[in-house]
């Protein structure tokens, strides 16, 4: 079983939903992405999301945008991140998910990725714009590592889509809760909770959401429904608003801590 | 390899899952996976409806003039010497450009679909106006994407597009060139897809969007073979395009994939020269990658990171290129060129002076190779030149450049 597996039933056995954070790595610098980490582990969250920045994403609002461009130019890059999982893994035992763009792991080998995150401590991978058409190579060789290949699913999703991606995904599945890019929302979709269900009744892998949820209400809705809700841009935010490192990691920390209580089973 | 050792073979393109060899496909997120697959049904069954295409070919004949001509350039041919050159006016047809063909077939796909709004991305502003053009036509709302940069240098096009009632909206990210609008306005795709057409303005872009605006681009090389053997009684030796994106090579391309004496030669923008690094380039200096939804040849670094392209044209500034070209290049059906910048100015001033047509600078590209080869053959030979645009547009940039020698 997977780090990500095994993180997700002992908190199912506690009745307790996944709180997975979302920042991308090397914003403003990979030094500071280790500490924004280690505040997000002593807060709560159950995986850590690192977000491999790229000149043109495409599923990203402003926010992740902007931060992926600040991380570019201060030097990251994919080989660069792999490596700091490979140190953060020293002192961490979280599940580590890289989320990128496909043209950096395209440039990089696949083969020769999957061999290099699996070393590192990668437990799982998502890649937004590789839909299950055109991931053979890459979801073969994570297979075969027992790297978790990580799918989305989407309001516009037919049931044919949600039938194939929930066999084909592995470690959970990223549903996307609206039909948009990343981005802090005021209020999430209406209906979502009947899709969602239909998700959980293709299969039986643990199921996600993400895109806009942004603070314990939503995420505490979102928990009722799935078995885990992952925060993103609301944190990025942060990181971007302040550039002093002890108030930035106070901040992120209270914002996880304060949604991950939404989490936990109501006593 | 000569043209008769090469294995020409006409598989139908794109296979099954949007792929031509190596390259194309459906790089997108899940969201607009769907309405891929809605459009690629919907396109096959208006294909097949004599109706749809029965009102297409009113359009483009009546509304946007076609079939354009095949142009003799007998004076341009004379003061070069050489080969015979023949000209395909797209520059003629209703909004200047070849951008048009595509537009209203894909307004009609937009009106079949009952969508009522549609979205696209402009570098220079043709596409932009060749869309805004068609919503006006057929009664859509639609939405430009347009980078700052762009927006400063094209002031007219922004204005002929809110004269047609389109919106312009300014794409302030990344380079702030055709790349980002692009970006864009696929961002903007993936929040709107459920009542919104993307018209994309190029031969790229996830399938079936590679596939889709050949088709509506075939047009210009099925004519040009019929005109030529009309003319000539023989097929040319040689076609010649730009390539940005590469409509209008795909589209003059295409009919002749199968004639294995012709050659076809791409001309992309070598801007400030291959050697500074600053140029549109990619077939001829990018590797493979993964950009706006296809795997195709790119302009990116070590790490897959995109780089910035350059080009007097705007329509020639992009750092990716279309999916089929990549194809065409790998299998050696095509060749690929190019022209710098200072070249495509030759090429521009040429063309005014020797046959009072003032060319768009993305052609120029094209016309400016067109010298180059045309000495080097023999003077019973044929060039078949896609003139993709007139330069109208260009003529304050030109006259900020080059205004003194005049």
């Amino acid at each position: 079983m997977s780090r990500i597996q095994q993180r997700v039933k002992e908190l199912a056995d506690r009745g307790e939903k996944a709180l997975a954070a979302f920042i991308t790595a090397g914003d403003p610098d990979m030094d500071s992405t280790k500490q924004i980490f280690s505040a997000l582990e002593k807060n709560g969250a159950d995986i850590v999301e690192l977000g491999v920045p790229f000149s043109d994403p495409l599923a990203d609002g402003p926010v992740i945008q902007k931060s992926a461009q600040r991380a570019l130019k201060n030097g990251a890059s994919l080989k660069k991140i792999i490596q700091l999982v490979a140190v953060i893994r020293k002192e961490s035992q979280l599940p580590i998910v890289l989320m990128t763009s496909y043209n950096p792991v395209f440039v990089f080998g696949p083969e020769k990725f999957v061999a290099a995150a699996v070393e590192a401590g990668v437990d799982g991978i998502i890649v937004p714009d590789l839909p299950p058409e055109e991931a053979d190579e890459l979801e073969g060789y994570s297979k075969s590592k027992g790297l978790d290949m990580i799918y989305l699913l989407a309001p516009t999703s037919t049931p044919d889509r949600v039938r194939m991606i929930s066999e084909r995904s592995s470690g959970f599945i990223y549903y996307v809760s609206l039909t948009g890019t990343t981005g802090v929302r005021s209020a999430l979709p209406e209906g979502i909770e009947g899709k969602v269900g239909a998700v959980k009744a293709a299969g039986d892998l643990p199921v996600f959401i993400g895109f806009g949820i942004s603070d314990p209400e939503q995420a505490s809705r979102m928990g009722k429904i799935s078995d885990g809700v992952i925060v993103g841009s609301a944190i990025v935010k942060l990181i971007e608003e302040n550039a002093d490192p002890a108030v930035r990691d106070k901040k992120v920390g209270e914002l996880i801590g304060g949604i991950k209580q939404a989490l936990l089973p109501a006593s | 390899m000569s043209l008769q050792e090469k294995n020409i073979e006409a598989p139908p393109m794109p296979d099954a899952k949007g792929h031509f060899g190596d390259f194309g496909g459906k790089f997108v997120i899940e969201t607009l996976m769907p309405a891929l697959e809605e459009l690629e049904k919907l396109y096959k069954e208006a294909m097949e409806d004599p109706q749809f295409v029965k009102d297409l070919r009113y359009y483009l004949e009546q509304y946007v003039g076609r079939p354009s001509s095949l142009y003799y350039a007998e004076r341009l041919s004379k003061t070069l010497g050489g080969a015979k050159i023949y000209l395909k006016r797209e520059d003629l047809n209703h909004t200047g450009a070849h951008k048009i063909n595509n537009t209203i077939g894909s307004a009609l796909l937009t009106q079949r679909m009952g969508k009522k709004r549609v979205i696209a991305e402009t570098g220079a502003g043709q596409h932009g106006v060749a869309t805004a053009t068609a919503a006006a036509l057929f009664d859509l709302e639609c939405d430009v994407f347009m980078g700052e940069e762009d927006i400063k240098r094209q002031e007219l096009n922004v204005f002929r597009m809110k004269l047609l009632g389109a919106k312009v909206i300014p794409v302030s990210s990344g380079t702030r060139t055709l790349k980002d609008a692009t970006s864009e306005a696929i961002r903007n795709w993936i929040t709107t897809v459920e009542s919104t057409h993307y018209i994309i303005g190029s031969v790229v872009g996830p399938h079936p969007f590679p596939m889709i605006v050949r088709d509506f681009q075939k047009i210009i090389g099925e004519e040009s073979r019929e005109q030529i053997l009309e003319s000539e009684k023989r097929l040319p030796d040689a076609c010649i395009a730009c390539v940005g994106g590469g409509s209008n090579s795909m589209g003059m391309f295409y009919p002749f994939i199968e004639d294995e004496g012709v050659r076809l030669i791409g001309v992309e923008a070598a801007g400030y020269g291959i050697e500074t690094g600053k140029h549109g380039a990619s077939l001829s200096h990018g590797t493979p990658g993964v950009l706006h939804g296809m795997k195709s040849y790119l302009l990116h670094d070590g790490d897959g990171q995109i780089r910035e392209a350059h080009s007097i044209s705007a329509g020639l500034d992009y750092p990716g290129v279309g999916c089929e070209h990549s194809y065409l290049n790998d299998t050696g059906r095509s060749e690929y060129v190019s022209i710098t910048d200072q070249e495509a100015l030759e090429g521009f001033k040429l063309l005014s002076r020797t046959e009072g047509i003032i060319p768009a600078l993305e052609s120029a590209h094209a016309i400016a190779y067109a010298a180059k080869l045309a000495p080097t053959m023999k003077s019973d030979q044929i060039i078949a030149v896609c003139l993709s645009g007139r330069g109208d547009k260009d003529v304050t940039q030109v006259s900020d450049m080059i205004g003194d020698e005049i």
